[in-house]
This record gives C-alpha cells, sequence and structure tokens, in this order.
C-alpha cells in the first residue's frame, strides 16, 4: 500500500514475551488504543515509524505525478479542483508525520532518510502520467486502492495513527470521485477521449495492484504487524476487494480492464485475476522505475531550495522573540 | 545545519459555542506563522471558526504509569453520581 514493504521485527508467542510484553499485547487484544509515552514494545514503536514514514512519503512525493498536470488542466474549475486534491494530500503528509513525531522520530529526520534513499513511498508513484486522462485514473484507482487499505487502518492500535486515518479518510472519498468523474467524461467523450481513458486505465491497473504489496505467500512481515493491529488485513485481501470493486466501475465506463484472465469466479464470490509482474515490483522498489530519479531528485531539490526560507523565518522570529523579551524587561 | 521548525499543538473550536479541541500538531518557526498553517492544514473544509496554538514543549501532561493512583480518587466516589441515589417513583422527576 502507501507502506508496502514495511520490516516489521520478529513476532514473539505468548510464552516468549515479558509480562510488560504480554500486557501490552493484552491491551491490544482488547482494542485499546495505545497512547505517546505509554510503554510500548522497542518492535512496535520502530515498525510504527516505518510504516507512517513511508506513509507519510508516499502522501508527500504522490503530490508530483498530478502537480505535472495542474498547470495544464483543461479547464480552469478542473485545474481548481486537482489543485485542491494535491494540496489535501500535502495535508495527508503532514498529519502523518506529526503522527510518526509522537513515536520519538523529528520530521526533519524522516526527510532526510528519504532523500538519502534511506526510507521509501510507494512504488506508484514512479510511473509517469502522460496524459489529463491519467489525473482521472490516478483519482479513481491510486486514491481508490488507498481507500481500501486507509478506510481499515482508522482501527489501528495507535491512537495517533488512527485519527490521522479518521482525518485522512474523510477527504480521499473527494480524490476517488472527483477522478472517477473525469474518467466518465473521458470515456463518454469523442473516440480519441476515449482511447485515452482506456490507455491511462492499461498503464496503471498492474501498478494499482502493486500498491497492496507482495502476494501473502512472500509477505514476510505481516504476522507481528497484524496482532499489533498496525496492519489490519492482507495483502492479498485487500487486492480481492479492489479488483472485485473495481471491474464494474471499469464496466460503466465502457472500459476493458488489461487482463485476459479476468473472470468472476462464482465460488469464491470474486474475480479471479492476473498477479502484477513481481519482478517489476522489486524493481521499481529498488529505484529502477520509470520515474524513481525524477521523482527523488524533486523532493531534494524543494527541500534545497527551501533552506533559505525555512531559516530566514526562523532567524526572524527568534529576533522577534528577543525584541519582545527586551521590551518586557 | 539548519533548525527545524518548532513544533505547535493546534486546538479548533468547530462551531459557535463548543469548546476547542485538539486536533493535532505541525512546525512553524512562529505563532503568528502557525495559525497560517493550522488554517491551511486542519480547516480546509470549514472545520473551525477560531484556532489556539500552543508550543507543544509548553504541554505539561500527566505520566501514563501514573494512571492508576491519578484517577484513583474519582473511582472510589460512588456517591458522586446520581443514581447512587435511590429516590421514590412518587417523588416525580429528579
Ligand atoms: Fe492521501
Ligand atoms: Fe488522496
Amino acid at each position: 500500500m502507501y507502506a508496502q514493504l514495511v520490516k516489521s521485527e520478529g513476532t514473539k508467542t505468548r510464552e516468549e514475551m515479558t509480562p510488560e510484553e504480554l500486557a501490552f499485547q493484552e491491551r491490544i487484544d482488547r482494542g485499546e488504543k495505545i497512547e505517546p509515552k505509554e510503554w510500548m514494545p522497542e518492535g512496535y514503536r520502530k515498525t510504527l515509524i516505518r510504516q507512517i514514514g513511508q506513509h507519510a512519503h508516499s502522501e508527500i512525493v504522490g503530490q508530483l505525478p498530478e502537480g505535472n498536470w495542474i498547470t495544464r488542466a483543461p479547464t480552469l474549475e478542473r485545474k481548481a479542483i486537482l489543485l485542491a486534491k494535491v494540496q489535501d494530500e500535502a495535508g495527508h503528509g503532514l498529519y502523518l508525520y506529526s503522527a510518526a513525531e509522537t513515536l520519538g522520530v523529528s520530521r526533519d529526520e524522516l526527510m532526510e532518510l528519504l532523500h538519502a534513499g534511506k526510507m521509501k513511498y510507494s512504488s506508484i508513484f514512479n510511473y509517469p502520467t502522460l496524459t489529463w486522462a491519467d489525473m482521472g485514473a490516478v483519482g479513481w484507482l491510486v486514491d481508490g486502492a488507498a481507500i481500501m487499505n486507509q478506510v481499515p487502518l482508522q482501527r489501528t492500535s495507535y491512537g495517533p495513527y488512527s485519527r490521522a486515518m479518521i482525518r485522512i479518510c474523510k477527504e480521499e472519498s473527494f480524490h476517488q470521485r472527483q477522478g472517477y468523474a473525469i474518467m466518465m467524461k473521458m470515456a463518454q467523450g469523442t473516440p480519441a477521449q476515449k482511447r485515452m481513458a482506456q490507455d491511462a486505465l492499461n498503464r496503471l491497473w498492474y501498478p494499482a495492484l502493486m500498491m497492496f504489496g507482495p502476494s501473502d505467500k512472500d509477505s514476510v512481515h505481516s504476522a507481528q504487524s497484524m496482532a499489533w493491529k498496525i496492519k489490519m488485513n492482507t495483502n492479498d485481501e485487500l487486492r480481492q476487494k479492489f479488483v472485485d470493486q473495481t471491474v464494474p466501475q471499469a464496466e460503466y465506463l465502457g472500459l476493458t480492464v488489461p487482463d485476459p484472465n479476468l473472470k468472476w469466479n462464482e465460488e469464491k464470490g470474486g474475480y479471479d485475476f492476473s498477479e502484477p509482474d513481481w519482478s517489476e515490483f522489486y524493481d521499481v522498489l529498488a529505484g529502477n522505475g520509470p520515474c524513481n530519479k525524477d521523482r527523488l531528485g524533486a523532493r531534494v531539490k524543494a527541500w534545497e531550495d527551501g533552506a533559505w526560507f525555512r531559516e530566514g523565518l526562523m532567524a526572524h522570529a527568534e529576533k522577534a522573540a528577543a525584541r519582545r523579551a527586551q521590551a518586557a524587561e | 545545519m539548519s533548525k527545524e521548525w518548532p513544533l505547535w499543538e493546534v486546538f479548533i473550536r468547530g462551531q459557535h459555542g463548543l469548546n476547542h479541541r485538539h486536533v493535532g500538531s505541525l512546525h512553524a518557526p512562529d505563532a503568528e506563522m502557525a495559525i497560517m498553517n493550522a488554517r491551511d492544514v486542519y480547516t480546509r473544509r470549514n472545520e473551525g471558526v477560531s484556532i489556539w496554538v500552543v508550543p507543544s514543549a509548553q504541554i505539561t501532561a500527566s505520566s501514563p504509569s501514573d494512571k492508576g493512583p491519578l484517577f484513583e480518587p474519582s473511582n472510589s466516589k460512588v456517591y458522586r453520581h446520581p443514581t447512587f441515589f435511590d429516590i421514590p417513583e412518587e417523588v416525580g422527576h429528579m
């Protein structure tokens, strides 16, 4: 997902747990929320920093593929909508960074880890947005997949993370719907527009499926995260749900999901579908996707170009505080 | 090495007549900018009519490990709740 491959610390059986760890696990099992400053296992804290950090980075880097089209939106209204959507994503990043900060890491530290390539963001944002139809497909599929993952995370065990998710979920529905509305417009437009919509779906379908992370059989970190309720569903469960929800939406648009093996399976009450190319997924995560260099480069440039501004405002604030202190003497 | 902007806690009054409620935190160089940032980060959809910001460093919190002893005195005073007293029905609503 937005946090696709979060390495979690080893799983312990109840017998192996210390009394503190056991009491902690029981709190989680009872559905209690864990709050900052309360005792927590070091592994829980570290895994959460990685996961929330990765999620925050995804929101921030995720602004880039859509930001790409703000200056070229087809109408002023569409431009305003896209701008509002991208601004929401900045907000999502900020909610999440501050949730991570309650665990004893600073936002600047997380930024530095991202810029040094030591923390990841979702693989999806390493794909290019080539046409206006991609703005439709991104909202529909990418935000759609994000919603699938974020809705259950509202019940996650860590209080600040859960509250950030609740805020985010309130705003996501707008994102998906504005995307689908673009797709409807394109799919019902001229033949050329419909071709653009189909092309966007063709390019983004498998990368969207990859957002849920590797198949359960290869997902080594799930068990502990699920016990701690920082992961609520397995990758395959969510991917299946996403496919089941999205296929009828594609049909409504009159578009074809680019999967010859896609077939309704009456017995399981869901679609059978082809898995994405996992070697491509690992390759993109390793930094070799079509846009990895551009995306990270843009973030580093923004950070470096903004340094004088951050420092200037801080210097101004310190001077003003000193002046106030002097006046009060 | 640049210095990180300090952290602020943000409180928002959702509607007239309600208390300000903690909604989250953010970084800003000073109080004025903290209010501006809080407007953009926490009230993009009319979520508030008033904003308070407080430097996070100024918040003093009760310690989670004291939860028991800190709140015990109120636990043991059940008579503080109206349902502790049986009032006959004939008396009417009280
Ligand atoms: Fe988001
Ligand atoms: Fe979104």
